[in-house]
């Protein structure tokens, strides 16, 4: 409202273009005054000067006003109109735009955002340092001072160039290089050289003869075979080889039929052509001098006559028509064979049933089972691999020759082969462990037990030391503990035992077992005792009913005696082994059948020192696993060590021997070489910029890397490099 | 008929020259030389065993002083001389080959507080407690010549250390501020300011030689950058710092010896957490020094002796100790990495082996591979608790054994003591803090 008051006041101020129509105005503005005290508001009155004053206005403003501010758009409005006010009220705006200049940061503050800006820009520089740290840090070998003398091969170039002839006979030389024009600075090569160079490159001439190396290896690969073959004397072996290569023929020859039709042709008329000349000559007809020979022997000797007979099948094939299906002639062949496969039938028997390599063995050593369970004899280890050398197609031409082979090879080495010797052997080695099994078998009636017991324990008691002896006895006693015999019969064996004199030693265990007895038939009572409250009767009837159909479930296995053999293993087990180093032949007869004398094997069973007391030697219904040796526990780490992330890994390092006696003199220097390598004497300064520089050839070795952002530093490297000379 | 014969190469088996090595054929097959780790085992076993029998580290004591020494400088050229600044201001220069004293000299009235070589090895820089900063010259007076300083600068207050640039005629020194000197000026070109308490040392960087840390009586570790003549960071800790000291081979690691018995090292691109605690010491750690190679330093303490720490390691490797050596002031390790030097209270400067079992003098090939050997297997082999038990052996004397009883028992009665108090507090209301930051109070920007 005020503000279009003023505005309709102001009116007559500014319309001073029309001065005619004053009178008018005014009556106007009377009217309007009257109107709006009609419409009961209060009218303000504008101030009119009446004295003297100080604030003097222009336009007959003064501050009494009611106190209002003057408000700058209300001054403006009154410009608006004139043009020539424009500059003024550009200004006043941008006066407006205009903030307060803030007030100047405090000493403190200012110190400390410069502080903060000389940190960072100092930490930035520091950090370039970070790469070269921890290459430091990380590297195998760091050698100090490390500001040396870095040993380089200079180009030969550098070298000459820098080079005056002084003496007369470097003169001479030069004169003379001069003279054959030999180029002296880069390139260093003659015309003649280089074109020769040109005409094949070291690469080129390395593939072709390596190339030319191979053929000749191969060579005198297939020559050496094909002198082999040709050695063996056998003519069944030529024999299978030879049909080997006939079936070949005619695989290929299948082949190429359907590949190439026109080759088969050719080779088909080749083959007819041999045909032909087949039935023109007198070949395998038997009628040469030879097989006339063989028709005088044939009637002795089936030898003969099976050649003969073959040669006739020969010529038979070779006219046969070719054409002809060829797969129902193989087979005829397969089915006339007949003559291999007898063979082979033959020799079989012998070898069945048993390891063939172990023929040679002599049937008393076969009884020895610490022998016989030893397999590795030489020759079985050679024959595989010369089976996998030779055997790269597995057809059955091959295994069949394979097959020969080997026999031919037993035979050769046997001598004279004992196929009925070995397989008695096997049979008596089953026979044992059968014998044994059922021995200790609880269900098992032990009449057994009388003829085959001395067999056992003479097996046993070969190696054995008095202690093994002892274990024995232990054996033999748990064996006639199980059975409910008559405590009498116990204390009388014994006594027996104690009569022995010399046997001591039995007593104890033999007293132990008593003991044990003790304890299991205790437990026994324990679980058959009657004495319970009445009340639980029936549940007790039904736990009963349940145990003694557990128990009859499980009537088959006996847990404790099951128990009482495996300690007794593991006591057998843990007891230190006697080494026999009797050699069999040495200052006596040796052979087959032989047996080293008595007071021989005496002399050469190292007896070993028993060792301290097992720690369930009291306890029977404990075994306590002695496999941890507590001696060697306080030298092992019991918890993977700080570097390390799993045990395997800690492990390997440790596996990996440094010394020279497993390594080569180099491989040793290197693993031991020294992590930080010091000269006496030297003084070590600190790393500079030029100790980190790229230069280095040996970042390993030396301690520096690149630093990064210094070009300026780089250009110190460049120093002239050393000559050699 | 063929006959085969034996027949060998006479190039395999006879020498060239007679200088030649013989030939001695080696079978390395591994069935021939069975049980590689155990025998590789002892072999490391006897090797720890005689490392400790011959560790004899004590090679000799320079005696001559006739107050406690108070601080040392290595000469930056020649490796047989040391100087050393006594509490009677009284500077001595030795000869550590002959183990003599070479010069004698009265620099200051009462205290040397800081002594330090110029990079060039000519003279020498005496701080002391009557004020002043005076340059000598490294070699003495000609027969009969009176001992003067080649300048002396008469400063307002006191100066409690000084350090020489390592490449620039400028010298630093401390007291109520860091100043920063021309050689050839008496005024100082600038100060260094931050807070109003006494720095008690300051140190350049080798490295980044614009860069100096120092050390102050209000508990904190100021770092200045002479170029742009401002203080950077400042962090402060638990307890007073005595000294620092930068590591010559990384430009932006210091380790600096607290007054709370430990070393702290830290990074300074990273001040809001040390790197490594390094505990050990029993008592007020005074001086560290870094070996040139900057792997290790050592430390001297009050607690009557010194102790090797790796850089990397919380646990010092070494402690060497001596009956007669008192509170231990000022450590170092010359420059050929070899030999520490302590100077204590009780007036003697103590020579050191700084590997204690190192053989001293030539080593014939054959000697050094198998030292290097039976390195190799006592590093191979250190997990094992024999090994370790025998390598880490070390006898102490009966006080500093007994405190360090005593500060394990009271480090472990305030680890429960928190443990429990975080047992019977609302959870999350006791933070874990880890024991790094445990001993920081503040970084200041």
């Amino acid at each position: 409202m005020a503000e279009e008051d003023l505005f309709q006041s102001d009116h007559p101020v500014s319309a001073s273009e029309d001065e005619g129509d004053g009178n008018e105005e005014r009556r106007h503005s009377q009217l309007l005054e009257a109107v709006s005290t009609l419409a009961g508001r209060k009218r303000r009155k504008l101030a009119e000067r009446t004295e003297a004053s100080l604030q003097v206005s222009e336009f007959n403003l003064s501050c009494e006003g009611a106190g209002e501010k003057l408000v700058l758009p209300e001054l403006l409005g009154s410009i608006r109109a004139s043009s020539s006010l424009g500059i003024l009220k550009k200004q006043l705006n941008r006066v407006k735009q205009k903030k307060s200049v803030e007030l100047p940061l405090s000493k403190e503050e200012s110190e400390r955002v410069v502080r903060e800006a000389a940190y960072n820009k100092t930490s930035k520089a520091v950090a370039k340092w970070e790469q070269v740290v921890l290459q430091n840090r990380r590297a195998e070998q760091l050698v100090f001072p490390l500001k040396q003398e870095q040993m380089r091969v200079a180009p030969i170039e550098e070298v000459l160039t820098g080079w005056k002839t002084r003496t007369p006979l470097e003169q001479e030389i030069f004169s003379l290089l001069h003279k054959t024009q030999q180029p002296v600075t880069d390139p260093l090569l003659t015309p003649l050289e280089e074109a020769s160079l040109r005409a094949m490159s070291l690469e080129e001439a390395q593939l072709r003869r390596a190339e030319l190396q191979k053929a000749r290896a191969l060579q005198s690969y297939y020559e050496a075979k094909a002198r082999r073959e040709k050695k063996i004397k056998s003519k069944k072996y030529h024999r299978v080889l030879q049909k080997g290569r006939s079936r070949k023929a005619l695989k290929d020859f299948e082949v190429l039929r359907k590949l190439d039709p026109e080759a088969a042709l050719t080779k088909l008329e080749e083959m007819e052509r041999s045909r032909i000349e087949e039935r023109m000559s007198l070949k395998h007809q038997n009628k040469g001098k030879w097989a006339r020979s063989r028709a005088i022997m044939a009637k002795y000797n089936l030898e003969a006559r099976k050649a003969m007979q073959e040669q006739l099948a020969r010529n038979k094939e070779l006219t046969q028509k070719v054409p002809m299906e060829p797969e129902g002639e193989e087979e005829g062949n397969v089915a006339g064979e007949g003559l291999l496969p007898d063979s082979i039938n033959e020799v079989q028997p012998s070898t069945d049933g048993a390891n063939p390599w172990m023929l040679g063995k002599p049937s008393s050593e076969a009884k020895d089972s610490g022998m016989q369970e030893d397999p590795k004899d030489p020759r079985e280890s050679v024959a595989p691999e010369d089976a996998g050398n030779e055997g790269e197609e597995v057809s059955e031409e091959e295994i069949l020759l394979q097959d020969f082979e080997q026999r031919r090879c037993t035979r050769q080495q046997a001598g004279s082969p004992e196929p009925k010797g070995a397989g008695e052997a096997e049979e008596e080695h089953l026979f044992v462990e059968l014998l044994s099994n059922v021995q200790t078998d609880p269900g098992v009636e032990q009449p057994a037990q009388g003829p085959e017991g001395p067999l056992l324990s003479e097996q046993l008691g070969r190696l054995c030391t008095p202690e093994d002896i002892d274990a024995l006895g232990q054996e033999e006693g748990a064996e006639e503990q199980e059975r409910p015999w008559p405590t009498g019969t116990l204390q009388e064996s014994e006594e027996e035992g104690s009569a022995g004199g010399g046997h001591t030693a039995k007593k104890a265990p033999k007293q132990k077992m008593i003991n044990l007895q003790a304890v299991l038939a205790g437990e026994s009572h324990v679980i058959h005792c009657p004495a319970q409250p009445v009340s639980v009767q029936d549940e007790e009837e039904e736990a009963a009913d349940q145990r003694l159909v557990i128990k009859e479930a499980f009537a088959g296995d006996d847990v404790i005696a099951d128990f009482l053999r495996e300690k007794r293993k593991v006591e057998q087990a843990g007891k230190p082994q006697a080494m026999d180093l009797v050699l069999p032949g040495w200052g006596e007869w040796g052979g087959t059948g032989l047996r080293p004398s008595t007071r021989k094997r005496k002399r050469f069973l190292i007896k070993p020192v028993p060792g301290p007391p097992r720690r369930d030697q009291h306890l029977p219904h404990v075994i306590i696993s002695q496999q941890r040796n507590i001696l060697a526990a306080a030298h092992q780490v019991n918890e993977v060590p700080f570097p390390f992330d799993r045990r395997q890994q800690f492990e390997r390092s440790i596996r990996a021997p440094v010394g020279p006696t497993w390594n080569t003199q180099r491989a040793f220097q290197k693993l031991t070489a020294l992590r930080i390598l010091t000269q006496p004497g030297h003084i070590i300064q600190p790393i500079s910029a030029e100790d980190a520089s790229p230069q280095s050839t040996m970042p390993t070795r030396r301690g520096g890397a690149a630093l990064a952002p210094t070009p300026q530093h780089s250009r110190h490297h460049q120093r002239p490099h050393k000559k050699a000379r | 008929m063929r006959v085969k014969v034996l027949s060998r190469n006479p190039d395999d088996y006879i020498r060239e020259t007679k200088q030649d090595l013989q030939r001695v054929p080696r079978n390395y097959d591994p069935a021939l030389h069975p049980f590689e780790v155990p025998r590789e085992y002892m072999r490391a076993l006897n090797a720890t065993k005689l490392e400790r029998v011959f560790a004899k580290p004590f090679l000799a004591s320079l005696d001559g002083h006739r107050d406690g020494v108070n601080c040392m400088a290595k000469h930056p050229q020649s490796l047989s001389t040391v100087l050393s600044g006594a509490c009677d201001g009284e500077v001595k220069i030795w000869n550590l080959t002959k183990r003599e004293c070479i010069r004698t000299l009265q620099a200051h009235e009462g205290f040397v507080r800081g002594i330090c070589t110029r990079f060039c090895g000519t003279s020498f820089f005496t701080v002391g407690d009557d004020k002043t900063v005076k340059h000598w010259k490294m070699d003495g007076p000609g027969y009969g010549g009176e001992e003067e300083p080649l300048h002396t600068i008469l400063g307002k207050t006191v100066y409690t250390g000084i350090d020489h640039h390592w490449k620039e005629p400028v010298f630093a020194t401390c007291g109520h501020q860091v100043d920063i000197w021309d050689e050839q000026r008496t005024s100082p070109i600038c100060s260094l300011t931050w807070g109003v308490d006494s720095i008690s040392s300051v140190k350049f960087n080798p490295v980044e030689t614009y860069l100096l840390g120092s050390c102050a009586s209000d508990r904190n570790i100021v770092l200045y950058d002479m170029r742009q003549s401002t203080p950077l960071k400042k962090v402060i800790l638990d307890m007073r710092t005595n000294t620092l000291c930068w590591n010559p081979m990384e430009a932006f690691i210091f380790t600096s010896a607290n007054e709370d018995h430990n070393l702290y090292t830290f990074d300074m691109r990273f001040l809001e957490s040390p790197v490594m605690i390094h505990i050990d010491h029993v008592s007020a750690v005074l001086d560290v020094d870094y070996s040139p190679t900057g792997k290790e330093f050592v430390s001297a303490s009050f607690d009557k002796s010194i102790r090797i720490f790796p850089v990397d390691k919380g646990r010092s490797r070494e402690v060497y100790h001596t009956k007669r050596m008192q509170h231990v002031i000022t450590v170092k390790w010359t420059y050929d990495n070899k030999y520490i030097l302590c100077g204590s209270d009780e007036m003697n400067i103590r020579l050191w082996k700084a590997n204690a079992s190192e053989k001293l003098g030539v080593l014939v090939p054959r000697e050094r591979a198998a030292m290097n050997y039976n390195q190799k297997l006592k590093e191979k082999f250190q997990h094992h608790p024999q090994i370790k038990r025998i390598a880490r052996h070390r006898h102490l004397p009966k006080a500093i054994y007994s405190q360090a009883k005593e500060l394990r028992i009271m480090r472990e009665a305030r680890r429960r003591k928190e443990l429990n108090r975080r047992k019977h507090s609302k959870p999350g209301s006791s933070p874990f803090v880890s024991e790094k930051k445990k001993h920081i109070v503040a970084v200041v920007k």
